[in-house]
């Protein structure tokens, strides 16, 4: 383990660092002019915030306040204590920026080398980071954390196959870190240039970044003969790090030294009781340049309750099933893009790029999935083509209760991802 | 036994160009051609002089192609010359799921190819009942 005393404190321990830690944070949030605003309007006295009970008193953070509060309304250092800044990818709108003290990039790096450890990791591997440098937090979020625990990093960012599969073969790369589309799209290039994937190096996978179900990691284990670790966080709360499969995966330790975790049921705002499915929300423990208290992930969960053969006794949480706000209606019921991946990742005539559309037809919601055949599942007969058709629909209703249209298409037609894939297409006017 | 090369295809414009071009650079040539379609897509079969090759580039181009076993007979081309093929296959229960036919250039003969599930077995009935069958080297060099 990289930190044995930390990663395996007790229980009780653990929540009385929790509360002492608490009061540092509030008393960091009470120099912003966010934080300030919300305890004077609430009648808040964040000196009487002295339990993690206590915190439910206040109200949720969203992504919208921090774009309210933009640049600075929730920075609690001066501008001179700043190191670096990064900006959410602005998946579902407007980026927002967060900040960062050197201790705070300190404290991220030790959790990212404490997550890598927990997987195996070793100073002896060589690890491709292939996430987006630069705003976005994914890219040098692992970057410090493994050159923290002394991996030799390749910093090859996302994009460009030709020159990931040179690097991969060139230095014996032994961990990637990967979004999962990005990892399906790859693994194909490898093939069409003739390469075993199952001949390179890499053993082990991060997988991050986009939400993804457990039939695509199972078929990404497959294609590359590795081990497929999830891996989460969000820039809001530093970026990657904030949850981490160990060893074992099954399920995320979340870090529990660092961020303070509720579950709650994202229409009424109500805690739900350990163990049931919601909202993540979470508070940041030790952050000195942007606090952030009960904020609103818009990621759905549920914590684990019982402890892990690998003896941490941080919590962990289940692979995010997907976001609040990436679930679509269609029909009047609820779909998350999960749900379909599941399926369609069970189909081994279809490749590995999929697409939903979802369009209004006289009043009615359709929802339309293009999906590619795969060229060596292809027998040459139209019957088989309807069949498949009809069985991909046939599984999704049985799913998703909705009645799906397939739309086969050639090899190779929808655009490849390379980073975060746009895998919904909503063509559906109000 | 003959192969047909079956590609996939969507129904879009630009898709017959896109295959024969991959073909045409190939020095591949085509002897026929036929499409089954499906509404959004369809399947289009050749019967090409090198289905092996063939088959490879257009694979190696993106698409999906396969290689498909058919039955070819050679008959006299005048009236009734299908409809003896056709008898004998109906009274031996045999379904034919696609069929196409072309002319040789003498003008006397046609080619009668067609999709069946046991090639083999409708070729063995085919000869002991006196139907010339072609085979796939003398089918593709014609």
């Amino acid at each position: 383990m990289w930190n044995r005393e930390l990663e395996t404190i007790s229980r009780k321990d653990l929540e009385a660092l929790q509360t002492k830690k608490l009061k540092t944070a509030m008393e960091a949030a009470a120099k912003t002019t966010y934080y300030s605003g919300v305890f004077r309007e609430n009648g808040i006295d964040p000196a009487k915030i002295t339990t993690l009970d206590h915190l439910k008193d206040l109200p949720f953070a969203t992504k919208n306040d921090l774009r309210l509060s933009y640049p600075d309304g929730m920075v609690a250092v001066p501008r001179s204590e700043i190191v670096r800044m990064h900006a959410s990818s602005g998946t579902t709108g407007k980026s927002t920026v967060i900040f960062y003290t050197m201790n705070d990039i300190n404290a991220w790096a030790d959790l990212l080398a404490r997550s890598m450890v927990a997987t195996g990791t070793t100073r002896d591997d060589v690890f491709q980071n292939m996430m987006g440098y630069g705003l976005f937090t994914g890219g040098l979020g692992l970057h410090y954390g493994a050159e923290r625990l002394g991996c030799m990093v390749i910093p090859s960012a996302s994009g460009n196959s030709i020159r990931q599969i040179q690097l991969m073969q060139d230095f014996g790369t032994t961990v990637i870190h990967i979004t999962p589309s990005y990892a399906l799209h790859l693994v194909e290039e490898i093939r069409n240039r003739g390469i075993d994937p199952r001949g390179l190096k890499v053993k082990k996978a991060y997988l991050g970044a986009e939400p993804y179900s457990e039939a695509t990691r199972d078929k990404i284990q497959d294609q590359w003969d590795m081990e497929a670790y999830n891996s989460y966080g969000l820039s809001e709360l530093n970026g990657p790090g904030v949850a981490f499969d160990c060893a074992h995966r099954c399920g995320m330790h979340l870090w529990e030294d660092c961020y303070y975790m509720e579950v709650i049921n994202p229409e009424t705002g109500e805690r739900l009781p350990e163990g049931e499915e919601g909202e993540l929300v979470l508070t940041h423990l030790n952050r000195e340049a942007m606090p952030m208290l009960r904020y609103r992930t818009r990621d759905l969960t549920r914590v684990i309750p019982e402890p892990c053969k690998c003896g941490r006794t941080h919590r962990r949480i289940e692979r995010i099933k997907g976001r609040t706000d990436d679930m679509f209606i269609i029909g009047g019921v609820n779909v998350f893009p999960s749900q379909i991946e599941t399926v369609l990742m069970d189909v081994p005539e279809v490749g590995n790029n999929y697409q939903i559309v979802l369009e209004r037809e006289g009043g009615l919601d359709r929802i339309h999935i293009k999906v590619e055949l795969r060229s060596e599942m292809f027998q040459g007969d139209l019957r088989d083509l309807d069949r498949l058709k009809k069985r991909i629909v046939e599984q999704l209703r049985s799913l998703i209760v909705v009645t799906a249209r397939i739309e086969l298409l050639e090899p190779g037609s929808l655009p490849p991802s390379t980073g975060k894939a746009v895998r919904v297409v909503d063509n559906r006017k109000i | 036994m003959p192969y047909q090369v079956s590609v996939f295809a969507e129904n879009r414009p630009g898709k017959i160009e896109r295959i024969t071009r991959v073909l045409a650079e190939k020095k591949i040539n085509i002897r026929a051609i036929t499409i089954s379609d499906s509404g959004d897509y369809g399947i289009i079969k050749l019967l090409l002089d090198r289905p092996e090759d063939g088959c490879e580039c257009l694979k190696s181009e993106g698409f999906a192609a396969s290689l498909k076993e058919v039955a070819a007979v050679r008959l006299v081309d005048r009236p009734g010359g299908l409809h003896g093929v056709s008898r004998l296959l109906c009274e031996s229960g045999v379904n034919v799921e696609d069929a196409y036919g072309f002319m040789l250039k003498s003008h006397e003969d046609a080619i009668f190819v067609f999709q069946v599930d046991n090639v083999e077995r409708v070729e063995k009935i085919l000869q002991e009942n006196g139907i010339p069958i072609v085979r796939e080297n003398e089918l593709y060099l014609m």
